[in-house]
């Protein structure tokens, strides 16, 4: 059965690896925050200028000059620190932090990666997105694995205005986990009660399945 | 040392010389940390075929989207401006135009502005619209996209704190790109909760140095919010561990 948004953003949590800098863009990227594994302990970047960002913060604790990325009230964490979007996106664009977790529109087997703009429908921009996938050290996509239409989301090509090209390496979705490896998707999990067959209808790119597909631990 | 002495007592003597036409670099990003009243006054004085600088565009009714109601802006460089009904409208009625640059770009275009570097090379955006029309270079084998600084006759900025002399403090998340909108400006002028004496202030401190500043005002700041959004739940304040 495909996975909810929970069991996608907990799957992601367990690529984390202890002292891990992680940003994590809106949606279910963000949840994946709440299933840390135990033992493990990250900290997360928000691209406006904080690193070490905390839980919402309670009534009391408002302030108008703690926002997170996506301009939502935070808290900091014992030990974060703050500074100015030139050093936020140095550390970005450095390759300092060392996950991004992201969501999609599109993806291909050329690692490119289609998430900010639908010709025809209004342009909001890109925001930070093509600093994170130009710069982090490990990008992970989440997404579903197909449209509301049913239409596949990974594929040869992607269609709409890309954010990045050649970036990708890892994506997760309600179906599958699966690396991009020499020009194809390669299969490595599957979700539970999800057969191969399923997933090779819904993969728009080449599909190569890894001799050893493992079921999502969710 | 009156003439290091940088404050202004009116929001007109603030932003005297702001004419039709200049382009015109704003800190803040959405909500948080935006010159509340320098951007007021540039409502009142009505001037109009701005270029505005700025990560976002405000919102319906505050922040810089209150220039939009009687159409100063012509033109807005900017990564994201999905906040705004009045924006968008003008935008697909072609009374407005948008050059949306990657966040990072934006940034780092202010920094170099302010820097003096004419240009930098990065891989953002190479392969993408924004890398259509830019020089290409190779480095180590991987392509990066050649973009240009930006500096505006007037940088607007928000500091916390700021003493006679010009040094600012930003608080927290407000701090965003007010420090690089400082520095791009040929005017720049700030707009501080608290004005203070020069040595109050540690000077390991300070954000911007006074040097890039020509103009500070003390302001009334409604620091409205933009999302807010409370946790219910009990915190764990130490790194992002699970419970």
């Amino acid at each position: 059965m495909a996975l909810s948004r929970d069991q996608i953003a907990m799957r992601v949590a367990q690529e984390f690896k202890d002292g891990d800098y992680v940003n994590l863009g809106i949606g279910i990227p963000t949840l994946a925050a709440s299933f840390v594994p135990e033992g493990i302990s990250v900290m997360l970047q928000s691209e406006n200028g904080l690193l070490g960002m905390g839980p919402y913060p309670h009534e009391d604790e408002l302030d108008a000059d703690m926002i997170n990325a996506g301009k939502e009230t935070v808290t900091a964490i014992t030990g974060a620190s703050i500074f100015n979007s030139a050093e936020s996106f140095a550390m970005i664009r450095g390759g300092h932090v060392d996950f991004t977790v992201l969501g999609a529109f599109e993806v291909d087997v050329s690692g490119n990666i289609a998430s900010w703009m639908i010709p025809g429908k209004l342009v909001k921009g890109m925001g930070g997105a093509m600093d994170l996938v130009a710069g982090a050290k490990n990008i992970i996509v989440t997404m579903t694995h197909t449209d509301k239409h049913g239409n596949p989301k990974l594929l040869r090509e992607c269609t709409l205005p890309l954010t990045g090209v050649n970036c990708i390496t890892r994506i997760i979705t309600d179906l599958a986990v699966l690396e991009v490896v020499d020009g194809a998707f390669l299969l490595k999990e599957r979700a539970p009660g999800v057969t191969v067959e399923d997933i090779q209808a819904k993969t728009g790119g080449k599909l190569v399945v890894s001799e050893n597909v493992t079921e999502m631990r969710v | 040392m009156s003439g290091f002495d940088k404050v202004v007592a009116t929001y007109q003597e603030a932003m005297d010389g702001l004419a039709d036409g200049m382009t015109v670099i704003a800190g803040g990003f959405g909500l948080c940390g935006i010159p509340e009243g320098l951007i007021a006054q540039i409502k009142t004085l009505g001037i109009k075929e701005l270029t505005v600088v700025s990560n976002n565009c405000g919102v319906d009714g505050f922040g810089l989207g209150i220039l939009l109601e009687d159409k100063q802006i012509k033109r807005m460089v900017s990564s994201y401006v999905g906040e705004n009904a009045l924006f968008e409208k003008q935008l697909l009625n072609g009374e407005l135009e948008v050059e949306l640059t990657p966040q990072g770009t934006l940034a780092e275009k202010m920094r170099a502005g302010g820097a003096g570097i004419p240009a930098f090379y990065t891989a953002t955006g190479y392969g993408t619209p924004v890398g259509e029309g830019k020089e290409v270079k190779t480095f180590n084998g991987r392509p990066y996209i050649l973009e240009e600084a930006i500096t505006g006759e007037f940088s607007i900025v928000k500091a916390w704190k700021a003493d006679r002399y010009g040094n600012c403090i930003y608080r927290h998340t407000a701090q965003n790109f007010n420090p690089m909108a400082a520095s791009a400006g040929t005017i720049t002028v700030v707009e501080a909760e608290e004005i203070v004496e020069p040595g109050e202030l540690n000077p390991s401190e300070i954000h911007t140095p006074g040097i890039y500043v020509n103009r500070v005002i003390k302001g009334e700041f409604e620091k409205r919010i933009e999302r807010k959004v409370v946790s219910k739940t009990v915190h764990n304040t130490t790194a992002k561990e699970s419970q």
